[in-house]
Order: structure tokens, then sequence, then C-alpha cells
């Protein structure tokens, strides 16, 4: 039985149909990743999943008393409020000093409770956010594009964090990508949109798919650059993942 | 002891201040200053439309103050263009109040008093008033304090946890109607905003946490009032702009300290 599920849904910003007929589920424990491009409809489904977006058309039914951890893109705090990290975990809900130190810890940010989220980097802000969405033990994670203005190394970093917490409290992930590389390295299931599901499956059938390849440009000359970094990951990741796996079973043995 | 028009004024001072702490607060984090001063001018033309109809003058005030955040708060909803509408809004309610309040001849002479404020003639009733204004004022935020932060922060974080933004923006909309309806009296319509902004943006930089900064705030406000008092009398200024002066000046103080 799935998480989340949307049944032929559409959504429209007035006239415009941003997303049509887009069925999806998310089972438990599995990583989803929703690939692509710039206006594409990745935010809005993901906020209409949530229930931020109204749907036109279609269904979305959740698992009875499913529990979410939405983690946003990015959070604008304004200079004028001082927030603790430690205060900020207790938003919405209110919660014991113990959970906090250990939702920080579990993230990497173990001490970290008293620094002001103004000062966070752009890293250590995605981990905080992260942190609080696990307070709620949720079984579902939400990520609208959590490593966006993160480098490379901070990019990797965090996505092995969600496969570590994935690993360990089993809660399946969806979330929102526009990262190739990523989405090749760290997902169960790969949904390619464009206003519509253009194609889906395992990463290694989409980035064969004619859909995936037209959407992205891939052949045409401007994208070869694309493919060549795409087909080098391809072959370095696989042994990489295996490797991180490997890491996480030590850590917690 | 209630009988001393100074101990009244005093203690109208820091209650007030009970509720533009925390309120002033939301106004800063939300940017909400011009909406502020909207609301607040509203009361002008709320005073006008209590002596046409012989109501209360707290009861017009309060009536007219939410009526004009309802309005700006639903036109921000709407996506209008905020710093000028807000501009139109806050003015013209200014003038028309005042052009409104000039056709009562008995009113026009202590125009000053809706104004500026008229602290040092708080009766009795007017000091209970101010505090059981105050307090619901409070009681209000307190109830409401998670979900307004969550959804001061991030409406997305709010609307994924249940909590619906626009509701909340609703609770600010009305405890700001209630405070400029229990200020008017203390500082006067044209400086409502600033006894909410300036205590609030004082405590900016001692506080570490969103509730030490509203908790802060109530104390720079009530030093201000008082303060305000005490100036007022040793110079024999007007005591409304005197509170503002004071305020000001514990600012500056206070933004010598760089925020953590």
């Amino acid at each position: 039985m799935s998480l989340i599920a949307a049944d032929h849904i559409c959504v429209r910003f007035g006239e415009d149909e941003v997303l049509h007929d887009i069925t999806l589920q998310v089972a438990a424990g599995e990583i989803v990743t929703i690939l692509g491009p710039n206006g594409s409809g990745k935010s809005t489904l993901l906020r209409a999943l949530l229930g931020i977006v109204p749907v036109a058309e279609g269904r979305i039914t959740r698992a009875p008393g499913l529990r979410i951890g939405h983690v946003p893109q990015k959070l604008m705090i304004d200079r004028t409020m001082p927030i603790t990290v430690r205060r900020f975990l207790s938003l919405p809900a209110r919660v014991s000093d113990a959970a906090a130190a250990e939702a920080l810890a579990r993230v990497g940010m173990a001490g970290h409770g008293t620094d002001q989220m103004t000062t966070l980097s752009g890293g250590q802000q995605q981990r905080v956010l992260l942190a609080r969405a696990l307070l709620g033990a949720p079984q579902l994670l939400m990520l609208d594009e959590p490593t966006q203005g993160l480098d490379q190394p901070g990019e990797a970093a965090f996505y092995r964090l969600i496969e570590e917490v994935r690993a360990e409290t089993g809660a399946a992930v969806l979330m929102i990508s526009h990262d190739l590389h990523v989405v090749m390295a760290a997902s169960d299931r790969v949904i390619c949109l464009n206003g519509h599901i253009c194609c889906e499956g395992t990463p290694r059938v989409v980035s064969t798919a004619p859909e995936y390849r037209a959407l992205f440009g891939l052949g045409t000359q401007g994208a070869l650059a694309l493919y060549r970094h795409d087909h080098d990951h391809d072959h370095t990741d696989g042994p990489a993942q295996h490797h991180h796996g490997h890491d996480h079973e030590h850590d917690h043995a | 002891m209630l009988d001393d028009f100074l101990v009244r004024a005093g203690l109208a001072a820091v209650g007030l201040s009970l509720a533009t702490g925390p309120l002033g607060s939301f106004v800063v984090w939300r940017r909400m200053a011009y909406f502020g001063d909207a609301t607040a001018h509203a009361a002008v033309l709320g005073v006008a439309l209590a002596l046409a109809t012989d109501l209360p003058i707290g009861l017009g005030t309060l009536t007219v103050a939410l009526a004009m955040a309802v309005t700006v708060a639903s036109l921000a909803a709407r996506g209008w263009a905020m710093d000028t509408t807000l501009g139109v809004l806050a003015h013209s309610a200014l003038a028309f109040g005042l052009v409104a309040v000039s056709f009562f001849p008995t009113v026009r002479t202590d125009l000053s008093a809706y104004l500026f404020g008229d602290i040092l003639a708080v009766s009795r009733t007017d000091l209970a008033l101010v505090w059981l204004g105050a307090l619901a004022v409070l009681a209000l935020l307190a109830w409401r304090w998670q979900a307004l932060l969550t959804a001061t922060l991030s409406e997305d974080l709010a609307h994924a946890a249940g909590i619906k933004p626009d509701r909340e923006r609703l609770v600010l909309v009305i405890a700001l109607a209630g405070v400029v309806a229990v200020a008017l009296k203390i500082v006067g319509a044209l400086l409502i905003a600033a006894l909410l902004i300036i205590p609030a943006a004082t405590a900016r930089s001692l506080a570490r946490t969103p509730e030490a900064m509203a908790t802060i705030a109530v104390a720079v406000g009530a030093l201000s009032g008082l303060g305000g008092l005490g100036l007022s009398l040793w110079q024999d200024t007007p005591t409304g702009p005197s509170i503002i002066v004071v305020a000001a000046a514990l600012f500056a103080l206070s933004s010598m300290r760089r925020p953590d």
C-alpha cells in the first residue's frame, strides 16, 4: 500500500495548466526523485502533494495518519528575527532538549543548538531543516531541491545523509532535483516531469529513455558535455555508492 | 493611589507595552510597519464615526481600524503592490479622518489629543480599558504563538504542518486593531506605529530568541512610557511624542551593540 498517491491530478493557475494528468505513488521506504527542467512544475507537484496548492482535477490520497516531514527549498529568515537552531527545532511543535540534540547529532550538527539560524551556511541550514523534519518521526520525507546553492561536496554529503536517514528510519523520500548526477546515484525510482510525466522508472531505465533525452536535449551539440558528464557518473557512482552503503553498516554496527 | 493622574498615566503606559512588545515584534519580523501606520491612521476616521453616531470613541476606532486592517490584509493576499497601496490608504485614512472630524467643532479644539495622545488625561475607565485590551491582545498572541512564529518564518512550513497562514495573519490584524484602539488615547494616531516598531527594533540586537525579543520589547516599551512621562513633566513637552523620543534614544543606544 502506498504512503501517498496522486490519481490523475491537474493543477491550474488561472488559465495555465501547470500540471497535467499526473499519477504517481510513493511506497514505504523508497527514494523517488522528480526530475525536470526549470518551469516543469516540480515544485508545484510537491506543493500539491503537501496540500499547499489545490488540485483542479483528480485526487490525492494519503495513508491514514501519514506523518510527512517537509524540507523546503530554502528558508529566508528575516534578519530582524533572532532565532537559535534549538528554538527553530521546536516549531511548530515543542520538542524536548534530548530529542533536539539527537536530531542535530543525526544530521551532523551536534553542538550547533545555540547558533543563530541566520549565521548558518546553506548546507548547515539544510541539515537543520532536515533535523526539524525528522523530529516528527516522518514516514515520508519531502524535499524540494534541498541542495540548491550547495557546492558539489556539500551536495554529495547531503544526499549521503538522506540515504543514511532512510536506512536508519525506514522513511520514504520524495525529492525534487534538476541534478542528473544526484538522481542517477541516489534514487530507487525517477519520475521525469515536464508539466506531465514524460517517463519514469529506475534511474538506468530513465536515463536511456528517448523522452528523457528529448527533455534534456541530449544528443544536441550543446548537451554533449552533459551527456558525457552523465556517462562518467554511471561508471563511477556504482562502486562509490556501494562503498557508502558499506560505511554506514560499519557506523551503526 | 489611582487618584493621581501620573500614576494612572504610568500604569497605562506599562499596560500598553504588554501588547505592543510582542505585537511590535511581529510587525518588525513581517515588515508590516506601513501596515501599522495605515491601521493607526484609520483610527482618526473612527473618532469621527463615533462622534457622528454617539458611540464610545474606543468602539469607533476599533471598528474602523479593524475594517482598515482587514482591507489591507486581503489586498496583500491578492498580491497588490503593497508599498503604494499602503501609502495611499494610510494617508487617505488620515486625511479623511481629519476632514470628517472637522465637522464636529467641539473636537476640533482638542484634535491634537487624537493625533498625539493625551496620556495625562487617562481616567480610571480608560486605564481599565487599556489593561483589558492589552491583556486580551497578549492572550491572543500567546495562544497562537507557535503557529504565528511558524507562519512568519515560512508559509510553506506552516502549510505542511497544517497551519493556515491566512488565519494567522488575521490574528495579527485583529490584535493590531485592538492595540490601535487602546493606544490612541496614549500616544495618538500618528505615533502608534512608532510605539510598535521602535521598542521591538531596540530589542532585536539584545535578543537571541523570538520570545526574548518580545519580552525585551515589553520592557523597552514600559521604560519609554515612564521615561517619556518624566521627560514631559520635567521639560513640559507633549507626552506622546516624549515617549517616542525616549524610545528612539534607547534604540540608538542598543544599536551600538552588534546583533548576534
